[in-house]
């Protein structure tokens, strides 16, 4: 019994000195160039606790991270899945509804009481500005374009490209993959090598977002980078954050989960992430965001199908280009 | 030998980490079926690549090793240095410097636009042949070199005023005893290369076994798949392990005093030529990757000196421990002990820290050890390198002056510290070089432990380039660069001091 009393001692001593909430996230969410710092700092303003991130890999590896730890997670939040992994995320059942309402500025619906939408952008072929834009994927195979690409069995861009097609194509898919097969200069692990490969003047293109001018426009004062529209539509990537349901601080993270759809948050993100905000702020996008190129169609599939469509499409995807 | 139990639990702890990490990773597996056509194509993609790779890589270092070994020349100091860089460097970093030469816009290609030829397309598996030959080249040529180092300069006096064939009688037998051990370690090292495969493979037709497993572990969580695509690795290894030690002979020269081999043979000219082509191979990337991130430096964000002392923290902890091992397994010859030396280069990293990761989970948080870990596996990772490097220098220091050492009854710590600590100078020199250079410049399981701000070096570099900011980044490669090969020199050059004396 003294023993118990002790441990229950302990316990309250240690969450008396120091509420903190943890939040699983990616890798390039935590760096001091990155959003973590700046929604750290809001969120701790308001709350009076600390948050500490840890930082686990690209989207999918935090995921593996999760379904590695189980029930038994440190994790009070994660942040940085994207919408083709939700169904994966839901079936561990590792995840509580959030109850927050927000007015989402996203171009599709999204109803989903567990996973909250805190970014999004549209992929797209980004290029030189002074090199002839394809109108579609169709143009693209018949250019002697070069292309980056991310492999979609390691990165998500990668993933998202693939499904871009296969929603744009249905049956035609693989036909349009065997039309890009002698552009696509490589395939590479994650979006930095491609994004690195472009740069360096290797591929004439490479998957990225519409909103990557922006970082260079903004960052940089370079606008000589543009975005490719394409008249098929674009296949957006929603990012969303959850709560995990056996959290030790279920009030704290309520209360980040609401903090999240606000100006606190979202104001953070078009000029660290460098995506389109969940919620827009009161003060509207920043200067460069609003030259970006508008999609007329967003196209995206609903989580669950997102899911089952994965493995054939990637199937589609690898046998075209394998031959 | 007293020295015996090290080297048993030096083995055990290999054998842990490499198999039982597996193991641990196929007890938490759902079991759902077993390899499918697209993994038996990557199997035979990792396959012939790997062979393809090594075969080159220690077949052009044989000309090149045995033309420093009998040159001498200024600079020559500088270059066997740097032959190291290389292998030390972050893949990333290294193939953008690749691509500075070879890429479409690179060097060769802006060459051949002069003349109204087409810019050359390495993508495929050329270019794959071509990376891993650029970072195993300078490897093999090291292993060799210290192979020839290793003969007496004795003998080939000798063999100059007896008129004998110096090739037939004292080199060949020594390639043939240090070349199949240096073609395994460079085939196992292709073996598990990911991501050279996959930015310069082309595509999908370049898919090798280690991204199969990094696909089941992080994307589709299929834990008993990528279990299976490990020990698939470990059979490769094995097998091919089995063929090596089988072609290796034992070399059985006998020792000498040891001077700097001066010699006459051989064609100068050509051995210039070998010398000249396999330096610019190897340094003109390297420039590019110097030029490429310069620039950069300025825009270095202040948390990347953190992650630098982290890194070389790490680095210098794995390069003690990793020593540690390899001398008390090059102290133990034999099977066990070779298989162990062997082994870890097989294991798939990934998997190695998915295993520790659900070993310790129970116990500790992973945050926590994250650095400890890292530290532990850069070393496992060196370890066979180290052996590689130590045993021959071992075995012929006893070969000499065992039978010496044994009369005076020099036994355990004693018999290691006189008679094979100072035989031992130059390979425990390399070998640290290699080990705390490697470390350094690894990404390692850090990226499935981190923590919050327990950034390496490498990691921070990552993290620049996924954000756009990819001048810091090549700065921060840059960073890495010096300092892996800082540390690499500072070793290597401390185990060469007063070996010409």
């Amino acid at each position: 019994m003294r023993t118990t009393a002790t441990i229950a001692g302990l316990m309250l001593a240690t969450t008396a000195s120091a509420e903190t909430l943890t939040i699983y996230t990616y890798d390039s969410f935590v760096p001091e160039w990155g959003p973590g710092p700046a929604v750290a700092a809001a969120f701790e303003a308001q709350c009076g606790c600390e948050i500490e991130f840890v930082a686990a890999g690209d989207g999918a590896a935090l995921l593996s991270r999760l379904r590695l730890e189980g029930a038994r997670t440190e994790a009070d939040i994660v942040l940085g899945l994207d919408s083709n992994l939700v169904a994966q995320a839901r079936e561990t059942g590792l995840f509580a509804p959030h109850g927050v309402e927000a007015d989402f500025d996203l171009p599709v619906a999204w109803d989903d009481d567990t996973f909250l939408p805190f970014d999004w952008g549209y992929f797209a072929f980004v290029s030189s500005a002074d090199t002839e834009a394809p109108a579609n994927f169709r143009e693209l195979a018949e250019s002697d374009l070069s292309i980056a690409i991310q492999d979609p069995r390691s990165s998500t861009p990668g993933l998202g490209l693939v499904l871009w097609v296969e929603q744009a194509y249905g049956e035609e898919a693989g036909e349009v993959w065997q039309g890009l097969a002698d552009n696509v200069l490589t395939v590479t692990p994650g979006w930095s090598e491609a994004y690195g490969l472009f740069l360096e003047g290797e591929a004439d293109a490479v998957l990225s977002y519409t909103t990557s001018p922006a970082y260079h426009a903004i960052a940089e004062e370079d606008d000589s980078k543009v975005a490719w529209a394409f008249d098929e539509g674009h296949y957006l990537q929603i990012e969303v954050v959850a709560m995990v349901e056996g959290t030790d601080q279920p009030e704290l993270a309520q209360d980040f989960m609401a903090f999240v759809a606000t100006d606190g948050f979202q104001s953070v993100i078009p000029t660290t992430n460098w995506m389109y905000p969940a919620v827009t702020p009161a003060e509207g996008l920043p200067e460069g965001f609003g030259e970006l190129v508008q999609p007329e169609t967003a196209l995206l599939y609903p989580p669950q199908e997102a899911a089952e469509v994965r493995e054939d499409a990637i199937a589609t995807w690898r046998d075209a280009l394998a031959q | 030998m007293s020295l015996t139990r090290p080297g048993l639990w030096a083995a055990a702890l290999l054998l842990a980490l490499s198999l039982g990490t597996l193991a641990a990773v196929a007890w938490r597996a759902e079991w759902a079926g077993g390899l499918g056509a697209a993994d038996w194509a990557a199997i035979r993609f990792t396959l012939t690549q790997a062979l393809v790779s090594a075969a080159l890589s220690v077949g052009l270092a044989v000309p090149v090793a045995r033309a420093l070994a009998r040159r001498a020349f200024p600079g020559r100091a500088v270059l066997v240095t740097l032959l190291g860089a290389p292998f030390i460097l972050p893949v990333v970093v290294a193939v953008m410097g690749l691509l500075a030469v070879f890429g479409r816009r690179g060097l060769v290609s802006d060459a051949l636009a002069t003349f109204g030829l087409p810019p050359i397309d390495i993508y495929g598996f050329e270019g794959v042949v071509l990376a891993h030959v650029f970072f195993n080249l300078p490897l093999a040529t090291r292993m060799l070199l210290q192979g020839w180092l290793a003969i007496p300069s004795e003998r080939f006096r000798l063999a100059e005023s007896l008129g004998a064939p110096v090739g037939r009688l004292l080199e060949w037998p020594m390639v043939r005893a240090t070349a199949p051990g240096a073609f395994l370690v460079i085939f196992l090292i292709c073996l598990s290369s990911f991501a050279v495969a996959l930015i310069l493979g082309g595509g999908p037709r370049a898919t090798t076994v280690e991204l199969a497993i990094y696909q089941a572990v992080r994307f589709d969580f299929d834990l008993g798949r990528a279990a299976l695509l490990a020990l698939v690795q470990f059979g490769l290894c094995a097998l091919v392990a089995a063929v090596a030690f089988r072609v290796a002979l034992p070399d059985g020269l006998g020792g000498g005093l040891d001077r700097v081999v001066r010699r006459r043979d051989g064609v100068p000219l050509l051995d210039a030529a070998w010398i000249g082509a396999a330096a610019l191979f190897l340094l003109v990337p390297l420039g590019a990757v110097v030029l490429a991130g310069v620039a950069g430096l300025v825009d270095l964000p202040g948390s990347i000196w953190a992650a630098s002392l982290r890194s070389l923290g790490v680095a210098l902890v794995a390069t003690a421990l990793a020593m540690t091992l390899a001398l008390v397994l090059a102290l133990r010859p034999g099977a066990g002990v070779s298989l162990a030396g062997v082994l870890p280069l097989a294991a798939s990293p990934l998997v190695v820290g998915t295993g520790l990761f659900v070993l310790l989970y129970p116990f500790v948080s992973p945050g926590r050890v994250a650095l400890a870990v890292t530290a532990l596996v850069n070393a496992m990772m060196a370890v066979p390198f180290a052996v590689r490097i130590l045993a021959p220098a071992v075995a012929q220091a006893e070969a000499t002056y065992g039978r010496l050492a044994d009369g005076l009854g020099l036994a355990g710590w004693q018999r290691l510290r006189l008679l094979l600590l100072p035989r031992l100078r130059r390979p425990l020199g390399f070998a640290a070089g290699l080990a705390a250079a490697l470390s350094m410049g690894d990404l390692g399981v850090i990226t499935l432990f981190a923590g919050s701000d327990k950034a390496t070096l490498p990691l921070e570099m990552y993290r620049l380039m996924g954000s756009y900011r990819s001048d810091a980044a090549a700065g921060a490669g840059l960073l890495l660069f010096g300092l892996s090969l800082g540390l690499f020199w500072l070793f290597d050059r401390g185990g060469r001091i007063g070996a010409d004396t």
